[in-house]
């Protein structure tokens, strides 16, 4: 049986641009007490080697279902895929076994989560939670497990590793713990991380340095990265393209700085205006108005049309295309998509 | 860990003296004159009374008394029956049979307590959980003379498995019945509580962390899991030991035992006052030690005890 | 109205908090009173338990409603272990008669009386005593907290069923009342345990130091504030802890140091009963079934409380 991970394991080392990971059309339900909720309306994206994808929204949009879709560890139920294809170097992942799943989790796809107190267990040293990669996926000894757990350690900078290799979770302050979330993350070396909020959890300037730690770690691997975030001042210096997300759907992509300059959904639109700036000392910040949408009851039309100041009779009725973006020549904007009715309007306007 | 087991034997230091001289006062200060109930319901002769009383240095002022008691603890004085044999004599003879009773219905009530609780909590609101709250409830409801005889006349006199009592009472087999009725409470409570804590623990946020490093489902229940959900568990079991005597005393009276709780059983039947006191002060004492145990095992589990 | 990936991810929140001693939480008490009422009325096992506890405590008041006949008359002669007559439905001889030749059936009915007393005295003598120890631990702290807390170590180090041994042994007469003070002296230091616990917490919360800030009395804060918001969690122990009661009596009783002849008391009749426990079964069966019955009652109820205040646990 030649397994994809084998396969996998046959490209050593990452060529940087080679494709990685390809979510197509993929819907998620919660089934509640109350109805269903859908979490995910086809949602699509992809990722290279070496790429870094940057996922915007808030909470409830969708972001972080996708996420724990793709690595397997979403609660079914209550959750449920209804369609959808999520490729791993070309195989559906959703087609595969649970144990063919299980050992692309951590060694080729890994993920860092939000909060690292709650997240590594608080009853078993770092030592061991790290080691414990290598004991399941390499079958090393302990002794080499802690060895390697060591080096990693040393690798996202913690000092003093070789004495820390032993202590618990709750001894290490919240920037070391998140280091320790990377570098379980990077263990094995994998193709893919997925980091969901790395850095909310975390004071502003613990913010930066784990971020550019991700960002100089990425660039030696040549992994693909998708950084879930709702904070757009995350973004932009570590990511190459941006998809932001809106009751389940991606509403627009486009490459980062792109984005930043000239939005063409009027929600991303609505984001960048709501981030503080200091040149508009004194005024009001702006807020979108209303609240994100119940996804037990999205309206009809456009997710967004009842928070938006630009909607029309059509937003209210038809649900918007994710459509390629012209520039005003009609000419294509590469990585450019939007799914707004009115996105001439709102990129060109 | 060194320093963690120092302080915690410091802290029972002041437990350990005012647990006993609660019970000293208790039996001081409380209606009622021990001396007299040697007497049981006969009215005892005054004269006879008074030179017990004296015997026994309970005319002396009660810091005297205290001071006497608690050098006579030290010392292993633990006063004696009506039969004239001293209470750490008896105690020391019966110990290791209740030991032996109470580690089996210990072993009994961990595993199949800890493997019952797992399974409900794993099929949360499936058919293995709610048998479980079920018979768990049950089990809880039936105290435990009643379940002792229900569990005799069922055992020995219908299926004839095992004699009604015991006969040889270092014997593992012929004590197995016993151990059972002695730890089906405490079972049910352990089932019931690794069922909560598991149901709690199998959606924190490290077991999510435990499948996405791709470990095994094995493992990540096995060490993930079990680990933090046996926390809450290992605390009841400490507090459990002392529902673990009482139920000794019932068990062994009913299957004849010939342990701690029999002699115990005994002493309150023929109302040998003194006796009495004498047995609960060294059960008290074991309990204690043994609730020290269970504490410092907390620790190995729980890391955020130890250093805290 | 906040979306419902956002309520999952609120509903995680306490999992995560630790996994030692389940936290309690402090929440709106009326709000969670009334919740908490609208829940139990939709769950069958509270209204079996509720029905059962009635059906009981109409025993108590009221034993004439279901007997007349006296449970202390013993007729040897005739009676002497004469087996239950099933067909008899509240008679006599329904349930056979013991040892003494006294009418099982009475006597059963007769015993709730005991069994019921005890379990509800002492579950409200300890909830006072434990639950104003437990105040004033948790809301001074400080040295307040360090002796209470100590001299419930010092109580909690007696086991409980031991603890009521030496105290009754003491006395030479032993009522129901003497049960209850024996179980309350030993008992209380659990619920103690818990309010103090709750109360830490719930001193904690922004609305206690808001009406402290608005220079509300302290006794006024602990008892408007704190205690409806604390009490939770000791309403729950307090009502599981009823069952224990009424099972560690009938087992003070069967060992002969609990309620005494001429008081009826289901843990008696099963002491008596062991004696001809092959030739009469049912004279064991009857009270033994009872008590059980009464245990459970008061559990399930327990339980139902406890889901309907404590969701998360479910």
């Amino acid at each position: 049986m030649t397994t994809v991970i084998e396969k996998a394991q046959a490209t050593d080392r990452l060529v940087p641009g080679t494709p990685l990971l390809e979510v197509r059309d993929l819907h998620v339900e919660f089934k509640t007490k109350d109805g269903i909720a859908k979490a995910v309306n086809g949602v699509n994206y992809s990722v290279s080697a070496g790429e870094t994808l940057a996922v915007l929204g808030e909470s409830g949009s969708g972001k972080s279902v996708t996420a724990q879709t793709i690595m397997g560890i979403l609660d079914m139920p209550p959750g449920r895929i209804t369609s959808g294809e999520i490729l791993f170097r070309g195989q559906d992942m959703l087609k595969m076994s649970n144990e063919e799943r299980r050992k692309l989790r951590g060694r080729k796809i890994a993920m860092i989560f939000q909060d690292a107190l709650s997240s590594l267990n608080p009853v078993l040293s770092v030592g061991y939670q790290l080691g414990e990669m290598f004991r399941v996926h390499e079958g090393a000894s302990r002794k080499e497990a802690k060895a390697k757990a060591i080096e990693l350690m040393d690798r996202v900078r913690i000092p003093a590793a070789k004495q820390r290799v032993g202590d618990y979770p709750h001894q290490f302050s919240g920037g070391m713990r998140q280091r320790i979330m990377i570098a379980m993350a990077l263990a094995l070396e994998p193709d893919l991380i997925i980091a969901d909020e790395p850095t909310t959890a975390l004071d502003v300037t613990v913010q930066a340095q784990v971020m550019d730690l991700l960002a100089e770690l990425q660039a030696e691997y040549h992994m693909g990265l998708i950084l879930i975030t709702h904070d757009l001042g995350v973004v932009a210096d570590v990511a190459d393209k941006i998809a932001v997300m809106y009751a389940g759907r991606i509403v627009e992509t486009a490459p980062v700085h792109e984005l930043y300059a000239n939005p063409a959904h009027p929600y991303t639109e609505g984001l960048l205006r709501s981030i503080p700036r200091l040149d508009q000392k004194g005024q009001e910040l702006y807020a979108i108005q209303g609240l994100p949408p119940n996804l037990l009851k999205v309206p009809a039309g456009c997710a967004f049309n009842p928070r938006c100041d630009k909607a029309t009779d059509l937003c209210r009725s038809e649900i918007p295309a994710l459509h390629q973006v012209l520039d005003r020549d009609g000419a294509e904007l590469a990585g450019r998509k939007s799914a707004c009715h009115l996105w001439k309007e709102t990129l060109h306007g | 860990m060194g320093r963690f087991v120092a302080r915690r034997l410091l802290q029972m230091i002041p437990v350990f003296l005012g647990t006993t001289f609660l019970i000293f006062m208790m039996v001081r200060i409380l209606p009622g004159d021990p001396v007299a109930a040697m007497w049981g319901d006969k009215a005892p002769d005054p004269a006879q009374l008074a030179a017990f009383t004296h015997k026994l240095g309970l005319d002396l002022p009660w810091y005297e008394q205290y001071f006497d008691y608690m050098g006579k603890l030290f010392t292993g004085n633990f006063g004696e029956t009506m039969a004239g044999r001293q209470v750490i004599d008896v105690i020391s003879e019966a110990l290791p049979v209740t030991i032996r009773l109470a580690l089996m219905a210990f072993a009994i009530e961990i595993v199949f307590g800890v493997g019952i609780g797992l399974l409900a909590g794993l099929r949360r609101g499936k058919f293995a959980d709610k048998s479980t709250l079920v018979f768990t409830l049950i089990l809880i409801s039936i105290p435990v003379p009643v379940l002792g005889y229900l569990f005799q006349t069922f055992f020995a006199d219908q299926l004839k498995w095992v004699t009604p009592t015991v006969q040889d009472s270092m014997n593992l087999g012929q004590l197995l019945l016993p151990a059972v009725v002695l730890g089906s409470l405490s079972l049910a409570y352990v089932a019931r509580l690794s069922r909560t804590s598991i149901v709690e623990n199998i959606r924190a946020d490290y077991i999510r962390t435990a499948t996405a490093k791709g470990l095994p489902r094995r493992k990540i229940i096995g060490t993930h899991l079990l680990r933090n959900s046996m926390i809450p568990v290992v605390t009841f079991l400490g507090t459990d030991l002392g529902a673990l005597m009482g139920g000794a005393i019932v068990t062994e009276g009913i299957f004849n035992v010939k342990g701690v709780g029999n002699a115990l059983f005994r002493a309150i039947g023929q109302k040998e006052g003194a006796t009495v006191v004498g047995f609960v002060v060294v059960l008290v004492i074991v309990y204690l030690v043994a609730s020290l145990i269970v504490d410092l095992l907390y620790a190995v589990l729980d890391p955020r005890i130890r250093y805290a | 109205m906040p979306d419902l990936i956002e309520k999952k991810t609120a509903a995680k929140i306490p999992a995560q908090s630790g996994s030692s001693a389940p936290a309690p939480k402090p929440e709106k008490a009326r709000s969670l009173g009334s919740d908490a009422w609208e829940e139990l009325r939709r769950r069958p096992i509270f209204l079996i338990s509720a029905a059962l506890i009635l059906v009981l405590i109409v025993m108590t008041l009221v034993p004439g409603l279901f007997t007349s006949v006296d449970p202390r008359a013993g007729d040897l002669r005739n009676h002497y272990l004469s087996p239950p007559n099933y067909s008899h439905l509240f008679q006599a001889d329904w349930f056979g008669y013991d040892g003494q030749g006294r009418s099982i059936y009475s006597r059963v009915v007769h015993g709730a009386r005991a069994s019921i007393i005890v379990g509800i005295c002492v579950t409200a003598a300890v909830t006072l005593t434990g639950g104003f120890i437990g105040m004033l631990a948790g809301y001074f702290g400080g040295w307040m907290d360090t002796i209470l807390s100590r001299v419930t170590d010092v109580f909690f180090g007696i086991p409980l069923l031991l603890g009521c041994l030496v105290v009754l042994n003491s006395f030479t007469e032993r009522t129901v009342w003497s049960v209850v003070f024996a179980l309350t002296a030993l008992g209380w230091t659990q619920m103690a345990r818990v309010m103090r616990g709750s109360v830490i917490t719930v001193k904690q919360a922004d609305y206690v130091t808001a009406a402290k800030a608005l220079g509300a009395s302290t006794g006024r804060i602990m008892l408007k504030h704190i205690l409806p918001n604390a009490i939770a969690p000791v309403i729950v122990v307090a009502t599981i802890a009823l069952g224990g009661y009424i099972a560690t009596e009938a087992t003070l009783s069967f060992l002969g140091i609990g309620l005494q002849d001429p008081t009826i008391s289901w843990g008696i009749d099963i002491n008596s009963a062991q004696k001809v426990i092959r030739t009469a079964p049912f004279a064991l069966f009857f009270p033994a079934g009872m008590l059980s019955l009464t245990v459970l009652a008061f559990i399930m109820m327990g339980d139902a409380v406890r889901d309907a205040l404590d969701p998360k646990l479910r």
